[in-house]
This record gives structure tokens, C-alpha cells and sequence, in this order.
């Protein structure tokens, strides 16, 4: 009796669990509404089979349960029971299948006018190719990829020169316009879904798999890989933005062709310098950094790590937070640089810094800066953290922290430790890396968590500074002076 | 009433082959290690399999924690999770289920239930064993090697599983490969011992439309592996050979960690469709035996015949058949060419047509009957619910275009779980508390059995069905956390720490079936040789449990079908099928 009254509450409970909970589909935001459809059809199909099935069964647990003068009706089969079932539920299934397939049709069958876009996803981010003027792609090969060429654009291919590429994760497309995303990897397996256009699409390396949609609605959305990628498969976030014709207008002129990148990789170190003066007050002449001024070091940083950096802080993206004091301060002298070439040239010339404290000039403050900056974190015990270090942040920064430029994961030996301890608050705190546009951020602060309290940061710390091989000679040379 | 095959009870036919002549073990070592005798060949397998499914259980509990409590837990990170992940997986796949099911109760069933004194091959019986063992002990040894086990998802997918970026890709991917096809070394050994004991070894009598459905399900699924693992076999020797001499059978020109690696050519597609062709069939090897299983449990317990036998053999054929085609169902969105969706959308649809006919005469055996709600019944009818569960969300997952906005999200592991997961744990442990008696002598605590049935049945509906939920919203499936979207309110981590909480104490459940085994197998009362009064030849041994050879002096010969429930005319509610009919109707000698 007992397991009649929970087996129905559970099958019941199922139902009201369907219609009453909050969870279900986000809202649609694309033409494939006729999937929507499907799925209501199927759950209904299903949902019946389901509910009379089961209550069938509850049933005849309570009217044939044992009794002492029952005895069980001894029938072996029915072939024409079974043969009627056999029919009603081919009929169900059939009328499942056959919706089922023709929207499957429109899947695979792209409309032809719908305009192409190149994805490529790599471990642990995304960015994308729209063709130009020509309308075609260029070719493009894994041999033709590095960290100046990152989409492996085919130099001699003239049709890629006017390529429109887009290194941020950030993707714009037209509302009401179908588009066909080619997908392309150069590691692993990685997957494309937005949840709110429904469809989704693996990449696989060595092939150009393809999906489409017409979307419908403008707004934000999530794109998210799901296909397992490795460690940072979670934290894989871009996202898409459906823009009215205007907007996306604007967007797309601001957007530079691949010719346009090869050219800005000439850089003049002449304006380079002189912005930098502005700069040198805090982060000193030769990019040493200053601890007081909460101005980290410079010298040795990332190229491409500095000018996202310094976009961003132009933007608004980093140092807009309340709570970011220094990076509020950093904000407008970022705003003093006025476009990509200028951002170019000044981390070009701080690419030429030594990183040397002047001890001559003022041999007392630079022997206590060049102690302060190379320091370990007295409070860190490196040993508890070197485990996490190895599966989690080598797994981006590089084992011995030398930074992954595929991954888009700055150099961290060589940067100062209270620097690093700052900046990995801020993301735990979402002080930095929660604007919208700043995905690699958001990935950070993801991966932040896993440190569960500021103790878990300070051994963290102490682990990065033993990774600096130029540690000790600096420290060494300051304390002999 | 239709006229059927298996009332014709005055022929019995000669056995296939002459009495075996037994090894007889004189040392310890030779009669309870390297035991040549299926009945502790089959405890060895259950107990191996239980063992390392302990550890399985185990690693979800700390999957669930970090998905329900993100964050608290300094132990897991990132890596560890995705290695939490995979080991789970496969482990409860392949060496727990696969294993228990037919290295357990195919070991200890079939040489029983068909009349037969032992294997045909004890020898190689005991080979398959310890070549399992030696499976597991590699699988386990991965955990504590440089870099630990390998994170790639149950599935192993090429390229990450063995590039830096995925964690064990050092040396855990390489054991696991290692260990898989050891594995499958043993199994072969193992398998082919099974099928020829059914098809050569059944006592006088025993037709092939006289076996027990339990055999059936075991019987099919075993030529299913026979024919599915070679697939597995060969990925993972040529995933190894990736490894080892660089070849590049799974590997494309591809960069890794900012350089380009040492590879051109090869397909990561190919290891998908060579994996799946092992890992759909897969899904029906743990399935059939557990639904030969669940068909024998509700008839004995209902004291009905089951209902539509020929129709019940004919469907685990059909869907043995139809499990080789389907397996791209598993491929809608991986990139191969879309048009494929067609076929094997529509091949897995008709699937659905013999499975539903099963649980349909699952039903219909009930109707009529005669329900004794014992603790094998129960968790039947446990069976019964998360089946059906389960094979409904199938129906959304093997539509191709309705499976599209679902795939590679939670509500995949959900239906995974209610179908091939708990659905057949729950003929597992109905099993289990059914033939304990015989293979123990002893009953089990009743109580602790109730509570354990109890728990584990609300229990796991709670874990899975808000977890189809969770997908539904977009959640994908393993992320090792989920936070920073902007589709996803904040109450679907109330869902996740809910579905925690009630894994946990599911888990705990598991605990007392465990104590409860073994406790029960020492000091519980003594059990009787029949006690359900069913039919089948294990029950009518000489000896409980039945000794070395199985049968007394002479083998039993079978005179009817397994299910002679409720006759009419019949005093008793049974008829074993080894009891000679009493008088020969005129009817049934024409």
C-alpha cells in the first residue's frame, strides 16, 4: 500500500514539479521557436505515457496485492493485446519523430543569404573573423598561428587582408539577420552555445563544423563552450550581443581588418617614450614600479597582457569599480593615449625597460624599493600552495609562470608579490574582471575562488615569487650595496 | 488462450553435452583465491566490483559538494573536479556494472539456472577473473601516480585527453587506456565462457524458449560485448600508440599551450564514432541483464507468469540488434555531417518500440497477480519508475533536433542517470536481497533492507529529476562551477545544494546495504532452499548454498518453462521446472 500512495506522490509530485517550479527554458531569442515546439510536444507525448504508465502500476499494486485467498490469473499472452500496443505506441513515437526530423532539416540546410562568421574557439577563450569587402574568408592554416597572427590568417593570401577579426570574446551580430557560424578549433574539441538560440555545434580541430540561427531578440547573451576543453572548460565564457542595425554599424567600423593588425605590429618607440613620461611618475623610469604608489612593475610584463590592459582601462572595463581605488587612479592616464597605435608604441618602449632600481640617485630609497619589490610574502607558506599552482594557474600562466599567450594568461614570475595579491582580491571580490566586456577577467575571477581565504592567497603569493629566476640576483645585489 | 510452445511439457529433449568432469581443488589457496568454481569466481567479481563502485560512490560525494557548496571546499579545484568526474564515470560504467552484472550474477546464475555443474571453461573462468583484478588495480593505481588520473570525461575524447590543459595527461590517461583494455582481455575470456555455457551446457530439457529470462538478458548482453569492446579495444591502443610513438590516428595539425604540436592528419571524429559503437551497446550490456533480471523478480514475487515470454526474448534480441545502429545519437552535435541525424535519429526512435513493449508486460505481469511487496518486489517497482523516467527523456535526447538545446547539459546526466545508472542499481540490490538466501544460506536484516530501500528510492528520484531541471535552464554538464551567467537565477544553486544534500544521504543508505550484506551473511537467521517458492533450478539444489558441482548425483531435468506461477488446477502457486507433468492431456501429446 505504502509503495502505491509514495509512487503516485512521486509521479504526481513529478507533474506539479514541471508546471510549478520557476525552472525552465531561458527565454527564446532566436528563430527556432519550432524547437521550442517540439520540445512542448514531446514533453506532452511523454509526460502522458508517464503519468498512465505509472498510476496503471499503483493500481494494480493496491487491487492485486497479496492476500491469503488470492491466486494470480494465469494468462501467458496476449498476442493481441500485444500487437495493439505494439501499433499505439509506433503511432506515438511516430508522431514525435516526424516533427522531430523536419525541424532537423532546417537545422542542417543553412538559408543561402545568411551571412558567414568564422568562430574560433581555443583553450580557454574565443574570437572571430567576419569576411571583407570581398565577402571571403582568407585561407588559414595552424603553421601561419602565433601571438602576432593568433587566427593563422594566411599572410599570402589576398583574400584574408580585409578579413575583419576580433581578438576579444566579445561578438556583435545584426538582429534579424540568419547567420551561419563556421566553427573552427586549433587545439582541442570545444562547443558554441548561447542557451537562449537553442542550437549548438561542436569545433573540431582539423575541420570547419557549422551551425546557424536568425537571431531576434537584442540583447546580452552567454556564450558558453560545452564540450569538455580541460581544466579552464567552466571559466570558457564569451558573449554575444544582438545589436539594432545602428549599433552594430558602429561597432563593426571600429573593428580592424587583418592587414590593419599587421600594420599596427610597427611600433614608434620615439612616441612611445614620451607618453611614458607620464607613466614613469608612478611606475618609475625604468619600469620598476613603486610599492607606495600601489604602481606595479612594468618591465618584463606581458605585451599583449598591457595593451588589453590598457584598453580596457580606457574603456571603463577595469578601474570603473568603486571599490578599485587604483584603478580609478589608473584610468584616466590611460585615457591620455588616444587610439591602438598609441597603446602600441608605449608598450613597445616599456618592452625596452630594465626593471633596475637607480641606486645612484638615491642609494638609501632604492635599496629599500628593490627589497620591497622581490621580497617574498613573509605570511605565505609556498609549500601549501604549490599543488593548486600546478593543476590550476600552470595549467594558463605556465608552469614555471612564464604566461601562455594561446590562453591569453599573462607572465606572473617577475611580478611583485603584493601586486599579485592586490590584483587576485580584486577578481575574488569582483573589484576587478566583472564588467561585462572583460570575460577574461570573469575567467579569473572564476578560477580566483578556488582559493578559499586570504591565507590561501598568501601562500599562493609566496609560491609565484619563487618562481621569478631573476629573484635573487636583484635582492642579493641590493643588500650587498 | 493462445496455444504456445513452452506448455509442451512431455518432451524433453537429451542434453547438448555428456556430465563435465570437475577440478577439484586440495589447497586454500586453489579453492577460495584461484577458485575454479563460478559460484566464488562470481563472489570475487561482485565483491571486486562493489569494492571499487565504493570508491565511485565516493568521488560523487565530493563532485556533489563542490556543485551544491562551491567554493568551501579547499580539496577540490578544477583539475581534481574533472578527475572526480571521469574516474566516477567509468568506474560505475565499466567496473562496477559491466562487471557485477555479468562477471557477478552471470557467474553465479547461469551455470545454475540452465542445469549445468560449472562454466565449460572453470579454468579460464578463473583467468578472467584475475585479469580483472588486475584491470582494477591498474584503474586505482592511476590515482596516485605524477599528475594523478586523467580528467577527460568518462569519454576520453582526443585531442585533450592527451594534451597538457587536461589533467593526467602525463601518465593517467596512458593506465586507464592500459587498464580498459585489460579489462577487455578478461571480459573476452569471461564472455565467451558464458555463451557457450548457454548455448552448449543447458541441462536435458532446457530449451532455449525454457530459459529463465534472467539468463536471456545476460546471454544477449554477453554476445553485445563480445561484439561492442574490440571497438574500445582498438581506440585504446591507438590512442596509446598517440602517446607513445606520436603517431597521429586521433590527432590533426593543432597547437598546444601557445606551440605547435607534433602531429598532422587524423581524425578526432574517429575516435568518437569508434567509441560510441563500444558505448552505446554498452548502455544495453548493463541494461538486458538487469531487465532478465526485473522480468524473473516480478513474476516470482507476483506469483505470476510472465506476461508475453516469446514477446519479452524477442524484444531483448530486437533491441541487441537495433543497439549497433544507434549509436551516433550520442554524435547530434559533435560535427560530424548533420545529415547523419536523419538516420540515427529515426533508427533510436524505433528502439523505443521493443523497449516500451517490455515495460508494458512488466506491467501486465502485475495485472491479475498475486503482489507479495517483499523487498526484491520493491525495488522492481523502483525500477520500474526510474525506467520509465528515464527511457521518456530518451525519447528527447534521441530526436535529434528536440535534443539540440539539451545536449551536453544537465539534463543529459539526469536522463543518463535515471536510465542506465539507478534504474538498474535498483535490479542490482533487488537482485542481490533475492538470491541471498541461496548464495549465503542466511537471510538479510529485514529492517536495515527496508530502510535501505526506502532512502535509496525517494532519495535518487531527488537527486535526478530537479537535476533535468537545471538542464533545462542551460546548465552545462561538467563545469565545475557556474556562477557569472546572466541566464541563470540565483535558486538554481538552491536546486544544486538540494540535489546534494539528498545525494549524500543516499550515499549513506549505501552504507548500511553494505554492513547489512555482510553482517547478515554471518549471523542471520537460516534461510530455507526455496523461500520465494519460485521455479527456476537454482532454487531446487540439493544444498543451500548449492556445493561445488551445483546438483546432486544427477543434473535436473526440465520439463516446463520458468514460469508456471498461479496453474490452474494446481494446488500449489508453483511448478518448478524440473517437476515432470502429472498427467498428459490429450491436447498437449497432440
Amino acid at each position: 500500500m505504502l509503495i502505491a500512495i509514495i509512487l503516485l506522490i512521486l509521479v504526481l509530485g513529478t507533474v506539479a514539479f514541471h508546471f510549478l517550479s520557476p525552472w525552465y527554458f531561458t527565454p527564446i531569442a532566436s528563430n527556432w521557436s519550432s524547437m521550442d515546439d517540439t520540445i512542448t510536444l514531446t514533453f506532452v507525448v511523454t509526460g502522458l505515457g508517464f503519468v498512465l504508465v505509472n498510476v496503471f502500476i499503483a493500481y494494480c499494486l493496491i487491487k492485486f496485492r497479496h492476500k491469503p485467498d488470492r491466486r494470480a490469473e494465469y494468462e501467458p499472452e496476449s498476442i493481441k493485446m500485444e500487437t495493439w500496443l505494439t501499433i499505439g505506441t509506433t503511432v506515438a513515437i511516430s508522431a514525435m519523430l516526424a516533427p522531430g526530423l523536419l525541424v532537423w532539416a532546417d537545422v542542417v540546410t543553412p538559408p543561402d543569404d545568411a551571412t558567414e562568421i568564422e568562430v574560433l574557439a581555443r583553450q580557454w577563450n574565443w574570437s572571430y573573423r567576419l569576411p571583407g569587402e570581398d565577402g571571403q574568408l582568407g585561407a588559414v592554416a595552424v603553421s601561419h598561428t602565433s601571438s602576432d597572427n593568433p587566427l593563422g590568417i594566411d599572410p599570402s593570401d589576398p583574400l584574408g587582408q580585409d578579413d575583419i577579426v576580433i581578438y576579444d570574446p566579445v561578438l556583435h551580430l545584426k538582429v534579424d539577420e540568419a547567420v551561419t557560424f563556421l566553427l573552427r578549433s586549433n587545439d582541442v574539441l570545444h562547443n558554441f552555445t548561447v542557451p537562449q538560440f537553442r542550437v549548438k555545434m561542436d569545433f573540431v580541430p582539423g575541420q570547419v563544423s557549422y551551425i546557424w540561427a536568425e537571431p531576434n531578440e537584442v540583447g546580452s547573451y552567454d556564450l558558453l563552450c560545452e564540450e569538455l576543453c580541460g581544466v579552464g572548460h567552466y571559466a570558457m565564457r564569451g558573449r554575444v550581443i544582438v545589436d539594432s542595425d545602428e549599433s552594430y554599424a558602429a561597432w563593426i567600423a571600429d573593428q580592424p581588418t587583418f592587414a590593419e593588425t599587421q600594420v599596427e605590429l610597427n611600433t614608434n618607440l620615439m612616441a612611445g617614450e614620451s607618453s611614458y613620461a607620464v607613466c614613469s611618475s608612478c611606475h618609475g623610469v625604468n619600469g620598476e614600479g613603486n610599492k607606495a604608489m600601489h604602481a606595479p612593475g612594468l618591465a618584463g610584463m606581458d605585451a599583449e597582457y598591457m595593451r588589453r590592459q590598457l584598453r580596457h582601462f580606457k574603456r571603463g572595463v577595469r578601474g570603473a569599480d568603486e571599490s578599485d581605488t587604483w584603478g580609478r587612479t589608473m584610468a584616466p592616464m590611460a585615457m591620455m593615449l588616444a587610439d591602438a597605435s598609441a597603446i602600441n608604441n608605449v608598450v613597445s618602449y616599456i618592452g625596452t625597460l630594465s626593471g633596475q632600481h637607480d641606486f645612484n640617485a638615491d642609494t638609501s630609497y632604492g635599496l629599500s624599493q628593490a627589497v620591497a619589490r622581490f621580497e617574498p610574502s613573509a605570511s605565505g607558506d609556498p609549500s601549501k600552495s604549490a599543488a593548486l599552482y600546478g593543476s590550476t594557474c600552470g595549467e594558463c600562466h605556465g608552469a614555471s609562470g612564464e604566461g601562455v599567450w594561446t590562453v591569453n594568461a599573462p607572465a606572473l614570475a617577475g611580478l611583485e608579490g603584493w601586486y599579485l595579491a592586490e590584483q587576485i582580491k580584486n577578481f575574488r571580490d569582483g573589484v576587478r574582471g566583472r564588467h561585462a566586456d572583460d570575460l577574461y577577467g570573469l575567467q579569473m575571477g572564476l578560477v580566483s575562488n578556488t582559493m578559499t581565504d586570504d591565507q590561501a592567497i598568501e601562500d599562493m603569493v609566496a609560491y609565484i615569487t619563487t618562481l621569478d629566476k631573476n629573484l635573487e640576483a636583484p635582492v642579493k645585489l641590493a643588500q650587498q650595496r | 488462450m493462445e496455444h504456445i510452445a513452452h506448455d509442451e511439457t512431455s518432451f524433453v529433449r537429451p542434453a547438448e553435452v555428456g556430465e563435465m568432469e570437475l577440478y577439484h581443488a586440495k589447497t586454500w589457496l586453489g579453492k577460495y583465491v584461484f577458485s575454479q568454481d563460478a559460484k566464488t569466481i562470481a563472489i570475487q567479481y561482485a565483491a571486486t566490483a562493489i569494492a571499487i563502485g565504493m570508491v565511485a560512490l565516493v568521488l560523487s560525494w565530493v563532485m556533489r559538494l563542490q556543485l551544491g557548496f562551491p567554493d568551501a571546499f579547499d580539496f577540490i579545484d578544477p583539475s581534481s573536479y574533472l578527475q572526480f568526474v571521469t574516474m566516477h564515470g567509468m568506474i560505475m560504467v565499466i567496473y562496477l556494472l559491466t562487471a557485477l552484472l555479468l562477471g557477478g550474477f552471470g557467474n553465479y546464475l547461469i551455470p545454475l539456472m540452465v542445469g549445468a555443474r560449472d562454466m565449460v571453461f572453470p579454468w579460464l573462468n578463473m583467468i578472467s577473473f584475475w585479469v580483472y583484478f588486475t584491470a582494477v588495480v591498474l584503474l586505482a593505481a592511476s590515482f596516485f601516480v605524477g599528475g594523478g588520473s586523467t580528467g577527460a570525461g568518462w569519454t576520453l575524447y582526443p585531442p585533450q585527453a592527451i594534451l597538457p590543459g587536461t589533467p593526467g595527461s602525463e601518465t593517467g590517461i596512458l593506465l586507464m587506456l592500459a587498464s580498459l583494455a585489460v579489462f577487455i582481455i578478461g571480459f573476452t575470456m569471461g564472455g565467451l565462457n558464458y555463451v557457450v555455457t548457454i548455448l552448449q551446457a543447458r541441462t536435458r530439457g532446457m530449451t532455449l524458449m525454457r530459459m529463465p529470462l534472467t539468463v536471456w538478458g545476460i546471454f544477449v548482453a554477453t554476445v553485445l560485448a563480445l561484439f561492442a569492446f574490440p571497438a574500445l579495444f582498438v581506440s585504446a591502443i591507438m590512442m596509446s600508440l598517440d602517446v607513445l610513438l606520436g603517431t597521429s590516428f586521433f590527432m590533426p595539425a593543432i597547437m598546444t599551450m601557445g606551440n605547435e604540436a607534433d602531429h598532422v592528419g587524423g581524425n578526432p571524429l574517429l575516435f568518437q564514432h569508434l567509441f560510441w559503437f563500444f558505448g552505446h551497446p554498452e548502455v544495453y550490456i548493463v541494461a538486458l541483464p538487469a531487465f532478465g533480471i526485473v522480468s524473473d523478480l516480478i513474476s516470482i514475487h507476483a506469483r505470476n507468469n510472465i506476461f508475453g515470454y516469446r514477446m519479452m526474448v524477442w524484444a531483448i534480441i530486437a533491441i541487441a540488434f537495433l543497439s549497433f545502429i544507434v549509436w551516433a545519437h550520442h554524435m547530434y552535435t559533435v560535427g560530424m555531417n548533420p545529415y547523419f541525424g536523419f538516420f540515427f535519429a529515426t533508427t533510436t526512435l524505433i528502439i523505443a518500440v521493443p523497449t516500451a513493449l517490455k515495460v508494458y508486460n512488466w506491467v501486465l505481469t502485475l495485472w491479475q497477480g498475486n503482489i507479495h511487496l517483499t523487498i526484491p518486489m520493491l525495488f522492481s517497482i523502483a525500477f520500474l519508475l526510474f525506467f520509465i523516467n528515464g527511457g521518456m527523456t530518451g525519447l528527447f535526447l534521441g530526436n535529434a533536433s528536440v535534443s539540440m538545446p539539451l545536449s551536453d547539459t544537465l539534463f543529459v546526466v539526469a536522463h543518463f542517470h535515471m536510465v542506465m545508472a539507478v534504474a538498474p542499481v535498483m535490479v542490482v540490490c533487488g537482485a542481490i536481497y533475492h538470491w541471498y538466501p541461496k548464495i549465503t544460506g542466511r537471510w538479510y536484516h529485514e529492517g536495515m533492507a527496508r530502510f535501505h530501500f526506502w532512502v535509496t528510492f525517494v532519495g535518487s528520484y531527488l537527486v535526478f529529476l530537479p537535476m533535468h531541471y537545471l538542464g533545462i535552464m542551460g546548465v552545462p554538464r561538467r563545469y565545475f562551477e557556474i556562477t557569472g551567467t546572466s541566464f541563470l537565477p540565483d535558486s538554481a544553486q538552491t536546486v544544486n545544494a538540494s540535489i546534494t544534500i539528498a545525494a549524500l544521504v543516499v550515499g549513506f543508505a549505501q552504507l548500511v546495504f553494505i554492513y547489512n550484506l555482510i553482517f547478515s551473511a554471518m549471523k542471520g537467521k537460516k534461510a530455507p532452499g526455496n523461500p520465494w517458492n519460485a521455479t527456476s533450478l537454482e532454487w531446487q539444489t540439493e544444498h543451500t548454498p548449492p556445493q561445488h558441482g551445483n546438483f546432486g548425483k544427477e543434473l535436473p531435468c526440465v520439463y516446463r518453462w520458468a514460469y508456471d506461477f498461479s496453474v490452474p488446477g494446481v494446488e500449489d502457486d508453483f511448478i518448478p521446472q524440473n517437476v515432470p507433468p502429472r498427467t498428459t492431456t490429450p491436447e498437449a501429446a497432440s
